[in-house]
């Protein structure tokens, strides 16, 4: 099952760093989530989009995991080259894994 | 208990504009807030003040004050803005000369100055660049702006003097919310927890349309009603910090739990730790709740005390960035454009172009996750090339445009739609300096009857 059955996603920038939340859509997935989704499998998945640092805050009161993800935009939204500077679409590749 | 209702007018610089007029008419709002300026915003307008001393604010201004200035009037609703940027001072004015237009006097308008620490840096050369651990001299000469980001009190102070409008410069997003909630309900500045409350209201509001059913909907999974009349949201906040976050009956859009948790976490790192100059926000612990149709519950948000220093956001000169594109359609369109890739690569060497960073994207294949993401999945009926490169010069960032464009009698066949820019680099990194260094000043215009 791909993650985007369960949860849904939205993505941040501040600098070069951004952050991408996976909300259960129901609470009591969120221990799935939780389980299913870790550091290891964010850094794997996402690979050489990823030049830093992952870090997973669990918020089980919310249903919700913040990943935080350095050196991840090119310098950051107001020099990167990318088509997506922000990393926008980030969300959406995360609930593409599966669980 | 007395409850107060702030509406938000804009999420950003460029945002809609019919959103805040429905809040100012229908919204039986007190305060209605406009947050306008990105990380970069404000380094651009600065060098739009350097061209022209009366230039350097949001460039919608205008349409934006005589859009909602007659409703608000008419309802009592004051208006708070970072809509100043690089020029708050102008800002002010041309609010007056709208006012003024439209026979609104008398009319109060407070201007928050202050956040431009650009010669204190320049004289601070031992600070540190968060990003890089660079100090920040080694920006020299190619520094523009720096600008702090100042907190709720010169925002309370003008509200305390009977302002009608606020326009600061860079102010902390949440703290434009933050200051009208401390100004009614009497909160000290050092109560952490109803800081933290103010904060977390400031935070899902700022953004505007993203926690009303905006930049949400993924039809099947999440279905959104009548997302182009998408409604701006409410908070009427309670004296204790509780909020709920609804809309204007009737307009497109909605709030729900959801809405409001991926708000909750957008441009989070520690939600335990979310620093503004007014409090360290703790997050962790806030509870959501579904209310009815479109209103949800936040409350059980705290916080530690603030920062002893102020982020600055440090905007300097990196350069140039050229960029071209063209698309190829139909039987094979993946082949040529891999070829036209392949042939711009090769003619950006033999010109031998200093390049310091080169991208080149197939559009529809690769161009956002990459090529591994992208690896299974099916070809594509049309792809369009992307090039983009980093260089000194904005000659040299020409020159990236037209490898593209050359690609029409040069390249490929069938290349069609190509498009170039180029463009300088005004980019941003960050310090942290100690706040005794910056001091926030409020000065207050009058427009007569």
């Amino acid at each position: 099952m791909k993650l985007r059955e369960l949860a849904h996603s939205r993505t941040g920038d501040k600098g070069n760093t951004s952050n991408i939340s996976v909300i259960a859509y129901r609470a009591e997935d969120y221990a799935r989530l939780e389980a299913a989704v870790t550091v290891e499998r964010v850094r794997h998945h996402l690979g050489a989009l990823i030049q830093g640092e992952v870090v997973r805050y669990a918020l089980p009161g919310l249903g919700a995991l913040n990943f935080v993800l350095t050196r991840t935009l090119g310098g950051g939204v107001t020099r990167s080259l990318a088509l997506d500077a922000h990393g926008k679409c980030l969300s959406s590749a995360i609930l593409d894994l599966d669980v | 208990m007395k409850r107060v209702r702030l509406g938000t007018g804009a999420g950003y610089s460029g945002d809609r504009i019919e959103p805040a007029v429905e809040l100012a008419e229908a919204g039986n709002i007190r305060y209605l807030v406009f947050e306008c300026l990105a990380e970069r915003t404000i380094a651009l307008a600065q060098l739009a003040k350097r061209r022209d001393p009366s230039a350097g604010f949001d460039p919608l201004l205008a349409d934006r004050m005589a859009a909602v200035l007659p409703a608000c009037r008419r309802n009592g609703i004051t208006i708070i803005t970072n809509m100043g940027a690089a020029n708050p001072h102008a800002a002010g004015a041309a609010v007056a000369a709208v006012a003024r237009s439209l026979g609104l006097g008398p009319l109060r308008i407070a201007i928050v100055t202050g956040d431009d620490v650009t010669e204190i840096i320049r004289a601070r050369q031992d600070l540190t660049i968060e990003e890089t651990g660079a100090p920040v001299s080694s920006l020299a000469d190619s520094l523009v702006s720096a600008n702090a980001y100042l907190g709720a009190e010169p925002i309370v102070r003008a509200l305390k003097d009977g302002a009608d409008v606020v326009v600061t410069g860079r102010v902390a997003d949440p703290s434009l919310f933050l200051a009208p909630l401390v100004h009614e309900f009497g909160w000290a500045a050092d109560d952490w927890t109803l800081m933290g409350k103010g904060t977390l209201v400031g935070h899902l509001m700022e953004c505007a349309g993203q926690v009303s059913g905006g930049y949400f909907a993924d039809p099947g999974y999440k279905d959104v009603p009548n997302l182009a009349r998408l409604g701006f949201p409410i908070a009427e906040v309670a004296a204790d910090g509780a909020a709920t976050i609804t809309k204007v009956a009737g307009s497109g859009g909605l709030i729900t739990g959801a809405t409001c948790r991926e708000q909750l976490l957008y441009e989070v790192h520690d939600p335990a730790r979310y620093l503004t100059p007014d409090v360290a926000a703790d997050f962790s612990g806030v509870s959501i709740t579904e209310a009815g149709p479109d209103q949800v519950r936040v409350d059980g948000g705290g916080g530690a005390a603030r920062p002893g220093s102020l982020k600055v956001s440090l905007g300097y000169g990196d350069g140039y960035i050229g960029e071209g594109q063209i698309s190829y359609a139909g039987p094979g369109a993946l082949a040529r454009a891999r070829l036209a890739r392949d042939i711009v690569a090769e003619r950006l060497r033999i010109i031998g172009l200093p390049l310091r960073e080169l991208r080149l994207d197939l559009i529809g294949v690769d161009a956002i996750h990459g090529p591994e993401l992208s690896a299974a999945a099916p070809e594509p009926y049309e792809v369009r090339l992307r090039v983009a490169g980093r260089t000194h010069t904005l000659k040299e960032a020409e020159r990236i445009g037209n490898e593209v464009e050359g690609l029409y009698t040069n390249g490929p066949a069938g290349g069609g739609g190509a498009t170039k820019m180029a463009k300088e680099v005004i980019a941003v990194q960050s310090t942290l300096i100690p706040r005794e260094l910056v001091t926030p000043q409020v000065h207050m215009m009058e427009v007569q009857p």
